[in-house]
């Protein structure tokens, strides 16, 4: 009889995330009255909304059935409040039903809800019978919660040093410049022909990347320059802003910045005359580049052809442009991130590419479109600190689900995912390394003499 | 009773297909435009193909995986939707009053399979009532307006039944068929029913994105 007890002893030991406190959602609200309130979400739903959510709205027949469909949900042993609808319950609808006059406390929750307890990764669009784009009506919550000036500090702060310097991570212009050519020389070591092409008019590539690379990542930026390099590819990095391709801004809701973010990185490869971007392992920055950012600025699809790596790293190999000197030995197993396989269809590439560097490959299931997101992309890892443990708890799932391949290294090619896994490793104590595919390209291609 | 039936199969019932078919295409117009003037970049992701591939996907028993994962929720949502749109459609008595009334007619039901179907979507909305009741993820999101639903959904079959058979109290039990019947109707266009009218746009949008933009699948 020791069993119910000892049940109710664990679930209280899992942190809520009722108690978490976080300034920007705490001054945020303490600052609206609900006329401010009403007056913001009117004029996002009658402005900014159309009949798309008005039909979801009253399409959904409250069936549930988008509940298994989400890491939370699973994570939290089936706690309704975290099922897709349930989120949906507590945030869009009220505001539709009373037309806009909800409380500052509702806005609070509704923003932590949204921008912490939803990453936005679309899984359960593929699980709704009607397909309702239910992670478009999170992204609603986010831009009035924006309006409102309730967002996450962590993630509002990212939103400004976008603002301010087109980076991500307050990289100033100087310190960009600099960190190229400490990589380039670096490399150089390697490969003493090794360039990474500043500013090179006309190149066929033009290559970008995340600011946290620069930032805290350089490693990654000389492993590009030797696969870029090696394959005898004709490229280029900008030494101006736009040269980062990340957006958190489009998930704060400040879709204004995405606006300038994408325009400033599309003008710069234009500036550059290049072909097309190759962009980095990074899947919310190609959400940002391939579906969002260009559409607010009236672009259907890029005005200039994106390649996400993966893609990239498939066509190299496969055209032969790189050799493979001796395949990667440990067992891996492959995270499908949301934004290039949900939002893109690149799982086979993905697949292509591991099989072609890696001798031992495990599939995670369930895997490709269905594959579990990482709890961390979406901009929920941007909220920062206060929200770690909604991350760990929230996605206890996808532990379980790196437990059972057995594999020694998880291959993640997001960064988003990367770190959010690294922490799911960690705090789930797997023992699991967490890579890029570019860490196993760079150890095991031919390199030039 | 003979007047009241006079009404309610006459005129009243005039009244309910005029608004459920007034009322769906005003529904389904006003959609449309709706996004032409808000929303008209949607459009251009709009695709046939993609949109068809979603739809006859989703149209497929056990198709997609949720399906999989929700065999009980499955089996009983395929017969019930089939069920509830054959029915009234094929059944003799309805085909019969139409051809009185204004002299069409088509292919008809044999009665016993008729019956079958109707206790089907009797059986299928005491499922649904109970898995609202008892799924912890479906009672949450459940309100009243849920029940009514379900209500206006299920009179009309369980009244139809009881008629039908010539229970105690069939000539009230007959109105109230028709009453219900028309409250149905009626409610097509205007309540969350209307996912009958929208659903195949739903799936015809994200099955556009799925396929023309994101090149994954849907299901």
């Amino acid at each position: 009889m020791a069993d119910p007890a000892e049940k109710i002893e664990e679930k209280k030991a899992i942190p809520s995330d009722d108690n978490i406190v976080d300034e920007g959602l705490e001054k945020g609200a303490a600052a609206l009255t609900e006329d401010k309130i009403a007056s913001v979400i009117n004029q996002v739903i009658d402005e900014e909304t159309g009949a798309r959510l008005k039909v979801y709205v009253d399409t959904c027949i409250h069936c549930g059935l988008c509940s298994e469909a989400c890491h939370y949900y699973v994570s939290h042993d089936k706690d309704p409040q975290y099922s897709p609808v349930g989120k949906i319950k507590q945030t869009i609808w009220p505001m539709l039903k009373k037309k806009g006059r909800v409380s500052p406390e509702f806005i609070k929750k509704a923003s932590q809800i949204a921008s912490t307890q939803c990453n936005v990764c679309k899984r359960c669009a593929m699980y709704c019978p009607f397909g309702i784009d239910i992670a478009y009506m999170i992204s609603i919550v986010r831009r009035i919660c924006h309006k409102l000036g309730v967002t996450p500090l962590y993630l509002q702060d990212t939103a400004n040093s976008h603002s301010v310097t087109m980076n991500q991570m307050w990289v100033k212009e100087d310190e960009w410049i600099d960190t190229l050519q400490w990589q380039e020389e670096d490399a150089r070591e390697e490969i003493p022909s090794l360039r990474i092409p500043l500013e090179k008019e006309g190149a066929d590539i033009m290559y970008s990347v995340i600011a946290p690379e620069p930032k805290f990542l350089a490693g990654l930026i000389y492993q590009a320059g030797i696969i870029m390099n090696t394959a005898g590819i004709n490229w280029t990095m900008p030494a101006t802003p736009g040269w980062d391709n990340s957006d958190m801004a489009m998930y704060s809701g400040d879709n204004e910045i995405m606006g300038r973010l994408k325009k400033s990185h599309f003008e710069t490869a234009a500036r550059l005359k290049v072909k097309k971007i190759v962009m980095g392992e990074c899947g919310h920055a190609f959400r940002s580049v391939y579906d969002v950012g260009n559409r607010w600025l009236g672009w259907k699809m890029p005005p200039v052809e994106v390649v996400h790596a993966i893609e990239f790293y498939y066509d190299i190999l496969k055209a032969g442009k790189i050799k493979i000197k001796k395949k990667y030995e440990k067992p891996v197993t492959l995270h499908d991130p949301c934004n290039v396989v949900r939002g893109r269809g690149l799982h086979e590439k993905a697949r292509y590419v591991v099989n072609a560097i890696c001798e031992n490959f495990i599939e995670m299931h369930p895997n490709r479109e269905h594959n579990y997101c990482c709890a961390a992309g979406g901009g929920v890892i941007n909220c920062g600190p206060p929200f770690k443990m909604t991350r760990m708890t929230g996605n206890r799932v996808k532990a379980d689900q790196i437990r059972t391949t057995g594999a020694s290294v998880v291959i993640s090619p997001c960064h988003n995912c990367h770190s959010g896994l690294e922490d799911i490793v960690h705090h789930y104590e797997l023992g699991t390394e967490v890579k890029f595919i570019s860490d196993i390209l760079y150890e095991v291609m031919e390199k030039p003499e | 009773m003979n007047t009241l039936y006079q009404f309610v199969a006459g005129p009243l019932l005039w009244i309910a297909f005029a608004l459920f078919i007034g009322g769906s295409l005003y529904k389904v117009i006003n959609l449309i435009l709706l996004t032409q003037k808000k929303e008209a970049y949607l459009f251009c992701f709009l695709s046939w193909k993609w949109s068809l591939r979603s739809i006859l996907h989703w149209l497929t028993p056990f198709g997609p995986r949720n399906m999989k994962l929700h065999p009980a929720m499955t089996v009983v949502t395929f017969i019930f939707h089939i069920c509830l749109l054959l029915t009234p459609v094929f059944l003799l008595s309805h085909l019969i009053l139409l051809e009185e009334s204004i002299n069409i007619s088509w292919w008809a039901l044999p009665d016993q399979v008729a019956d079958i179907m109707t206790l089907l979507i009797i059986g299928a909305c005491i499922f649904f009532l109970v898995r609202r009741i008892n799924s912890p993820e479906v009672r949450y999101v459940t309100s009243a307006s849920d029940f009514v639903l379900l209500a206006i959904v299920a009179a009309p079959f369980v009244t139809g039944f009881w008629a039908y058979h010539q229970w105690a109290g069939y000539q009230p039990a007959m109105i109230l068929h028709i009453v219900t019947g028309e409250i149905m109707l009626v409610a097509i266009p205007f309540t969350r029913l209307s996912h009958m009218l929208f659903a195949v746009f739903t799936r015809a949008y994200i099955g556009s994105e799925f396929g023309g933009v994101r090149h994954a699948k849907d299901w």
